[in-house]
C-alpha cells in the first residue's frame, strides 16, 4: 500500500471501496484553456461530500467532468480517470452514467420551461424505458418529499419559483433512481430560508433513499453543516480536504470562507495584505 | 378613383354576390395550404429539436416522392396495385429512416457543438446531394405519382372539391393529430420537447441527443414523404418540387419556427390569401401574384410581428 493511500481516513484496510473515484484528472477547455490541474477525490457509498471554493475555482468543471456534460463546453478531461461503482467511466456518455446511477443537477437548475412540473419529472425518467408502476411509484416518492410539486404539478416550469426549480432539478434527478446525484450549487439565488430547507430535503433522500451526494457549493457554511467531508478547490486544484468538522474548525477556512475573521474587525487593508500571503497557490 | 375601387370595393361586392365561388376559392386555397403545411412542419420540427433551419426539407420531400415512384416503377411485377402502392409505400418509409440514421451519423455528429449557421449550411449540402442521389437513382425525367386515389371532383352544394384535395387534407389532418398525441403524451415525445427546451439539461437528464435526432429526423422524413406523395400526385415527381421548400420559409415566418399549430396554420392562410388575392383582385395586378403573395405577406409580418402568430413566448419570471 502506498504512503498517499493511508494517508486517507476513508481508505482504511476492509472499508467498502468509494463509489466514485476520482483520480488526478485535468480538464482542458478549448484545446488551450487548462481549468483543473490534477484534481482527486473520493466519495464513499452513502456519503455527503462537499467540494468547496470561489468562483472559477473550477467546482462545476470538476462535477461536469464527472457527469461527462463538458462536450456541450468544448471541455475535455486529458488526463486521469474517473471509477464510478467500480467501472471506468471517463468515456462514457451522460446516458450511460444515467443508467449507471450517477445523475447530475445542474447549476442554475435548467428545468425545462416549456414543460410542466409532472413532465419535466418523467424526463428524469427517460432511461428506465417503460416502466410504468415503478416510475408512478417514484413520482410519488418525488411528491411526498416536495409536497409544493405536487401543488404545482400542471404549472409549466417556467412559471413556477426559484425555490420550486431547484426541487424539480432534483425531484427530477431522484426520478432516475440515481445511485448518486451531483448537485451543483443548490443554493443559488435562494432566499437563506430556502437554502436551508432544500438542504433538509437533501439529507433525507440521502438517508432514506441511500442516494450518495456530492455536492458544490459556495456556501460554505451550509455545505459543511450538511456534508460528512469536504474538499476546498483553487485554481483547479485540491487545497485542502477533511471531515467537516474538521474543516469547520480550521482557522485558515473560517478566514478564508466562513467569514469568521480571527479577533474582532480588522482593517480593510491588513485583510488585503494577509490575504495575499497566505493565498494557497500550488 | 378606379384603382380605389377595384382594390376596396368590387373584389367584396364579389365574394358577397358570388358566394358560392369564394367559398370554392378558399377551399382550394385550403387545399394547397395543406401541403405548405406540411413542408413547414417538417421544418419546424427538425429546428424545435436541434435549433437547426433544415433547408433540405423540400428536397427530402422529393426524394421521397421520386423514391416511391421509382420503387413502384421496379417492383411492378404484376401484383395487384394496391399491394404494390402498400409495399412501396413501406419501403420508402425505410428509406427515409435510414436517411435519417446516415444524417445524423455523417452530418450531425461530426458537427455537433458548432455554430449554427454551419449546420445550416451542411443542410445546404445535403440538399445538393439528396438531390444529386435521386437524379441518379431514378433518372430526372417528370414521373406520374399514381396511387390510385380518386381524382374525381365532388359537388357539394353547387361547391366543387377535388377529391384528391380533400383526401390530401384528411391524410394531412391525421399526421397533424398523430404527431400531437406523439408529443404531447410518449416518452420519446416529452423527451424531444426537453431537447427543445434545453439541450444541456436533456443531456444531463440522460436523454441520448443522437437518438432523438434520428428519430426527429425520421418524422421529418415521413411528413417530407406525405408532402412529397400529395404534391407529386397532383402535378407529377419533378425537381422543381423541392422549390416547394422555398414556399414554406413565408408560412414559417407567419407562423413561427418552433411552433407546430403555427405551422398549419400559417400554412393554410397563406394558401387561402395566395388564391383568394389572385382571383378576386385579378384586376390590379392582372394574375400571377400567386408568386409573391406569400412572401409579401411574410415581410410585412417580419416587420411586425417577427416571432410570428404563434412563436414561443419567452417565459419571464417576476
Amino acid at each position: 500500500m502506498s504512503a498517499a493511500e493511508t494517508d486517507r481516513p476513508a481508505a482504511a484496510p476492509g472499508a467498502e471501496a468509494p463509489l466514485l473515484k476520482v483520480n488526478n484528472i485535468e480538464v482542458i477547455y478549448d484545446h488551450v484553456i487548462l481549468v483543473l490541474r490534477g484534481i482527486s477525490l473520493e466519495v464513499p457509498k452513502g456519503g455527503v461530500v462537499a467540494i468547496l471554493g470561489a468562483n472559477g475555482a473550477g467546482k462545476t468543471t470538476t462535477l461536469k467532468a464527472i457527469s461527462n456534460l463538458l462536450g456541450t463546453e468544448r471541455g475535455e478531461v486529458t488526463k486521469g480517470t474517473i471509477e464510478f461503482d467500480g467501472v471506468n467511466v471517463e468515456a462514457s456518455s451522460p446516458n450511460e452514467l444515467v443508467k449507471r446511477g450517477c445523475i447530475q443537477v445542474m447549476e442554475g437548475r435548467h428545468c425545462f420551461e416549456h414543460l410542466t412540473v409532472e413532465e419535466n419529472l418523467l424526463t428524469g425518467a427517460f432511461t428506465r424505458g417503460s416502466d410504468r408502476h415503478g416510475i408512478q411509484r417514484d413520482l410519488e416518492m418525488v411528491y411526498n418529499y416536495f409536497p409544493r410539486l405536487r401543488e404545482r404539478r400542471t404549472s409549466q416550469a417556467g412559471y413556477t419559483s426559484g425555490g420550486e426549480q431547484q426541487m424539480v432539478a432534483i425531484g427530477r434527478a431522484l426520478m432516475s433512481r440515481p445511485k448518486m446525484i451531483l448537485l451543483d450549487e443548490p443554493s443559488m439565488g435562494l432566499a437563506p430560508q430556502l437554502v436551508e430547507q432544500i438542504f433538509e430535503i437533501v439529507k433525507q433522500i440521502n438517508e432514506q433513499e441511500g442516494v450518495t451526494i456530492l455536492l458544490a457549493e459556495q456556501n460554505t457554511n451550509i455545505a459543511l453543516k450538511y456534508a460528512k467531508f469536504g474538499y476546498i478547490l483553487e485554481s483547479g486544484r485540491v487545497v485542502m480536504e477533511g471531515e467537516a468538522e474538521q474543516l469547520r474548525n480550521n482557522e485558515d477556512v473560517k478566514e478564508f470562507y466562513l467569514g469568521l475573521g480571527g479577533e474582532g474587525r480588522q482593517s480593510f487593508r491588513d485583510v488585503k495584505h494577509y490575504r495575499r500571503r497566505k493565498r494557497w497557490i500550488g | 378613383m378606379d384603382f380605389l375601387y377595384e382594390l376596396l370595393v368590387q373584389p367584396f361586392a364579389d365574394m358577397i354576390f358570388e358566394p358560392l365561388f369564394f367559398i370554392e376559392t378558399v377551399v382550394k386555397g385550403l387545399m394547397a395550404g395543406v401541403l405548405y403545411s406540411l413542408v413547414a412542419l417538417g421544418f419546424v420540427l427538425i429546428f424545435k429539436a436541434s435549433g437547426v433551419f433544415n433547408f433540405a426539407q423540400g428536397t427530402m420531400a422529393l426524394f421521397a416522392a421520386l423514391t416511391l415512384t421509382g420503387l413502384m416503377e421496379k417492383l411492378d411485377l404484376g401484383m395487384p396495385h394496391w399491394m404494390l402502392v402498400i409495399l412501396c409505400l413501406a419501403l420508402t418509409v425505410v428509406v427515409m429512416i435510414v436517411l435519417a440514421v446516415v444524417v445524423e451519423r455523417f452530418v450531425l455528429r461530426p458537427l455537433v457543438n458548432q455554430e449554427l449557421i454551419i449546420l445550416f449550411m451542411a443542410t445546404l449540402g445535403l440538399s445538393y446531394v439528396l438531390e444529386g442521389v435521386g437524379d441518379l437513382a431514378w433518372g430526372s425525367d417528370v414521373k406520374v405519382l399514381d396511387l390510385g386515389l380518386p381524382e374525381g371532383v365532388w359537388d357539394i352544394g353547387g361547391v366543387f372539391v377535388e377529391q384528391l384535395d380533400v383526401i390530401a387534407a384528411v391524410a394531412a389532418g391525421g399526421m397533424v393529430a398523430v404527431l400531437a398525441v406523439f408529443f404531447s403524451k410518449t416518452r420519446i415525445g416529452r423527451a424531444l420537447r426537453a431537447v427543445a427546451d434545453d439541450h444541456q439539461a436533456a443531456l444531463s437528464v440522460g436523454i441520448s441527443l443522437q437518438q432523438i435526432w434520428v428519430i426527429v429526423w425520421s418524422v421529418a422524413g415521413l411528413v417530407a414523404l406525405v408532402a412529397g406523395v400529395m404534391w407529386g400526385s397532383k402535378s407529377g415527381v419533378q425537381f422543381s418540387l423541392s422549390l416547394i421548400a422555398l414556399k414554406a420559409l413565408p408560412v414559417l415566418i407567419l407562423g413561427g419556427f418552433t411552433s407546430i399549430p403555427g405551422a398549419i396554420i400559417g400554412g393554410l392562410i397563406i394558401g387561402v390569401g395566395e388564391k383568394v388575392a389572385e382571383v378576386f383582385w385579378y384586376h390590379i395586378h392582372g394574375g400571377a401574384v400567386e408568386n409573391w403573395f406569400a412572401y409579401m405577406l411574410a415581410l410585412v409580418f417580419l416587420m411586425f410581428r417577427p416571432q410570428g402568430l404563434f412563436g414561443d413566448k419567452i417565459i419571464e419570471r417576476v
